[in-house]
């Protein structure tokens, strides 16, 4: 069974994910990174929680100012199905269906774009409303490096999954790029892990002042 | 090989027997979201109810870890065979972030 065979549904392991020395590298490694990633994040939210309303005048929009519930609830929403539907297109791919695979992936991608959607025209919101900029206060500055960094984390899970689904459209699954799909779900899973806390700690504890 | 094995000698067993356990899969999964979208809904309405911050913050945060931890464990598949390496990596990952959050806090407020 090399990597890049053609495989039929009889042949397809319970576990394509982890069936080459590559892919079990590859698990092993990828789940180190996102070890780091919590550790990354930890950083990004200790400096907002320590900075947070930190302005330099009573006149700069704090936090319960600027937040509203309707975008960060819609947000909220659609980032958790996309999270559904990339466990979708996990399953089709354990079941060896590329087609239906494709399809979910595709699906989260276009839910992916929704929500960068709607995080661009939040940020543009604060900064023409409010005048609540990068450099405005030291709140503004933690405020978007951990929500944009968050953003960044979207953008290029986007490019990732896009690019799996263009580069393999006309190979279908084998050995070789099954544990690739695997490993961009995960990525994925993990922007949704991290954009729970960001809606409780940034946006419901920001309302609750 | 190692790497070769199947799981019996007859494919379609196997088969059959795989489908209906990602199928299970796929139901425990299904059962998370929905309970990950209640969780999202109960914090949302306990912050527009306007308790005070001493409990909505406590109880907004512990929402989010059940949450957090379905999306490890279901969707990330953390409850399966073979995931102690990863478990090891995420746990240390969360120690040193509340030992990080705890630290920044402190340092800064005091």
């Amino acid at each position: 069974m090399q990597a890049e065979e053609k495989m039929t549904l009889e042949q397809w392991p319970a576990a394509p994910e982890r069936q080459t020395l590559e892919a079990k590298n590859k698990f092993l490694g990828f789940w180190f990174f996102l070890g780091g990633e919590t550790v990354l994040f930890a950083s990004l939210f200790a400096t907002y929680l320590a900075l947070k309303d930190k302005v330099p005048s009573p006149d700069h929009a704090l936090a319960k100012d600027l937040f509203e519930i309707p975008l960060v609830f819609l947000m909220t929403m659609i980032l958790l199905t996309s999270s559904l539907t990339s466990v979708y297109a996990m399953y089709h791919m354990k079941n060896f269906d590329f087609k239906k695979m494709q399809l979910w992936l595709g699906v989260t991608v276009l839910l992916g774009f929704a929500f960068l959607g709607c995080e661009i025209y939040e940020f543009n919101h604060y900064v023409h409303e409010y005048g609540h900029t990068f450099t405005s206060s030291a709140f503004g500055s933690a405020f978007y490096t951990l929500v944009g960094f968050h953003g960044a984390h979207v953008t290029f899970g986007l490019g990732w999954i896009l690019a799996l689904m263009i580069r393999n459209a006309k190979r279908g699954l084998d050995l070789y790029n099954a544990p690739k799909f695997y490993v961009a779900s995960l990525y994925w899973h993990f922007i949704d892990v991290v954009w729970v806390f960001i809606f409780s700690v940034v946006y419901l504890m920001g309302m609750v002042g | 090989m190692e790497n070769n094995q199947m799981n019996t000698s007859n494919p379609k067993i196997d088969l059959d027997f795989r489908r209906k356990q990602n199928a299970e899969e796929m139901r425990h999964q299904v059962i998370s979201f929905a309970l990950m979208i209640l969780f999202t809904i109960i914090a949302f309405v306990a912050v527009g109810a306007g308790f005070s911050a001493w409990f909505t913050v406590p109880f907004i945060l512990v929402l989010a870890a059940v949450q957090v931890a379905f999306q490890l464990f279901y969707f990330m598949h953390m409850n399966h065979k073979g995931h102690e390496a990863p478990m090891l990596f995420m746990f240390s990952g969360v120690f040193f972030a509340i030992v990080m959050i705890i630290a920044y806090l402190t340092i800064i407020w005091w």
